[in-house]
């Protein structure tokens, strides 16, 4: 089985937003929720770098550790999905997460956050794949249709790469060796304890 | 015949361009063969490593977007999931365990005079509905709360993740909401009770008596609060301000500009002097309960009985006495 990953080429990244786009568009993701955002480190000074990020898809995810209802899950992609029935809209997993990709429809006051959204990489949850309760609860399921993360599939600039983590980190050694530079594979430290060395 | 010339003529400056240009990287290969677009770019080690977090601009509304990687969010997670259920099994089956030997050891601690036939107010009717109020409320946020750290392993094995995501759900509005009458039982509490708990000089005879809790017969003198219920009282007072201060936070995550850093540090103060406090809680009601022949009455029908309330508060009943042959009442008839 293949471990999914995302990875963003800051190099590549040109912050068009397209990636943001795509998921709010595929998932009709309400106003008020980025499940990916674009963030641009030292905006306007030499050496500035924008990089794509949503949930990373931990190993060992934190959120899933914290959860204090247990609605997290890991498919066999080593996706991690949750199920909205389950979710008390606690805000736990917002204060684990390094990539600050939970998601709340509210602002949260008296814990009205309401159930948590964030990135399922493009997976669904844990409804019948591409029924109609699973589109309204988490948006498309393109993994069961055998194709990738949109956001990764339109990036204009082949920046965000998506799918199994050896071919990805394949892809990025090789265009490094090529060029001859790298910024690294942002957050890959942080979400599986590994980095690509070239 | 024009048009055939026309092309012929392109074609050539065409070619002539392309030897040009082709000239061009053999002139620049003396140079650098490559810029390297990276020598002045941002690294994520380096970041890491001065700020602990990577933050940078974003372009949406939601400012906490802009932090884009804070490994501290494992820290927390290690904090959540392991220091903080250890120091709550100790303090919650630490303190169980204490109270029970105790209780076998020293059996329950009765009025050695036995019952006497009269009694004397101890709290009246405000008091008793301050303690009431903060106790009930302090027992559903302690539950509520043991339930979102222990839930999962204690709870959820047995009634499966439906009916638990209903009590989780219903129990986090009764930690929000109770909150409230909690605080509000605090301010009274420490309006009412806060002159009888300044130490003096009584406490440290009683403490240095162990309170008589050990040894049977032993009474040192105490005047309306012993040394051991000032403990209480002011670890409820502070504590209890420390968990409302850093719960109306967690009520109200991120607001006036508070970090993520922040609300977890939030967190970790609040979930580890509730656990403390509980464990304090334990040993009080085990004492004011099953521990003590007469001690609930106090916070019962608020009159105890004059014999336990010599024994324990010499001086307060002496106090007592005193006040009321100053106004030189009459005594009820029984």
């Amino acid at each position: 089985m293949a471990r999914m990953k995302f990875l963003c080429d800051a190099d590549r990244c040109i912050e068009c937003n397209a990636c943001v786009t795509a998921c709010k568009n595929e998932h009709e993701v309400p106003w008020g929720i980025n499940r990916r955002r674009v963030v641009t480190i030292n905006d306007g000074k030499p050496g500035e770098r924008s990089i794509s990020m949503a949930c990373m898809h931990c190993t060992d995810a934190p959120c899933a550790a914290v959860c204090p209802v247990d609605c997290f899950y890991t498919t066999a992609d080593a996706v991690v999905l949750h199920s909205k029935d389950l979710c008390i809209g606690c805000g736990y997993c917002f204060y684990a997460c390094p990539f600050g990709a939970p998601q709340y429809p509210r602002v949260g006051n008296f814990g009205s956050r309401g159930k948590m959204d964030k990135c399922t990489y493009c997976a669904g949850g844990p409804e019948a794949d591409g029924s109609q309760a699973e589109y309204v609860k988490y948006g498309a399921n393109r993994l069961a249709e055998g194709k990738l993360p949109l956001c990764a599939e339109m990036c204009s600039t082949k920046s965000l790469l998506a799918g199994d983590g050896d071919i990805i980190a394949q892809i990025y050694r090789e265009r490094v060796t090529k060029r001859g530079y790298g910024s690294g594979a942002w957050g890959w430290r942080t979400a599986y304890k590994e980095t690509i060395t070239v | 015949m024009s048009l055939m010339a026309w092309l012929r003529r392109g074609l050539v400056a065409v070619l002539a361009l392309v030897a040009v240009v082709a000239l061009v990287p053999a002139a620049d290969a003396q140079q650098p063969t490559s810029v390297n677009p990276r020598a002045s770019s941002v690294q994520e080690d380096q970041l890491l490593r001065q700020l602990q977090q990577v933050d940078g601009r974003i372009t949406i509304p939601d400012t906490r977007a802009g932090v884009l990687i804070q490994p501290s969010g494992r820290e927390w997670q290690v904090f959540h999931q392991g220091t903080m259920r250890t120091v709550g099994a100790i303090a919650v089956l630490g303190v169980l365990a204490l109270l029970v030997v105790f209780y076998v050891t020293r059996g329950r601690i009765m009025i050695d005079a036995g019952p006497s036939k009269s009694k004397i107010l101890r709290f009246n009717t405000f008091e008793r509905f301050v303690h009431w109020l903060t106790a009930g409320a302090f027992i559903a946020l302690a539950l509520t709360g043991l339930n979102i750290t222990f839930g999962k392993s204690v709870l959820l094995p047995l009634i499966g993740p439906e009916a638990f995501t209903a009590v989780s759900q219903m129990g986090k509005y009764v930690h929000n909401y109770v909150s409230f009458p909690f605080m509000l039982g605090l301010v009274f509490m420490f309006l009412v009770w806060a002159v009888h708990n300044l130490p003096n000089a009584t406490d440290v005879a009683w403490i240095k008596a162990g309170g008589g809790l050990l040894k049977k017969g032993v009474h040192p003198p105490a005047k309306k609060f012993n040394a051991g219920q000032k403990l209480i009282f002011w670890s409820v007072i502070l504590g209890g301000t420390a968990l409302s201060i850093t719960g109306v936070i967690l009520l109200f995550p991120f607001a006036s500009g508070l970090s993520i850093a922040d609300m977890q540090l939030a967190q970790i103060i609040h979930g580890l002097i509730s656990l403390v406090l509980i464990g304090i809680m334990l040993a009080h009601i085990y004492i004011g309960s099953v521990g003590m022949e007469g001690a609930l009455d106090a916070m019962a029908s608020g009159e105890v009985d004059l014999n336990w309330a010599k024994e324990h508060h010499s001086l307060w009943v002496k106090e007592e006495a005193g006040k009321s042959a100053a106004v030189s009442r009459p005594a009820p008839a029984e």
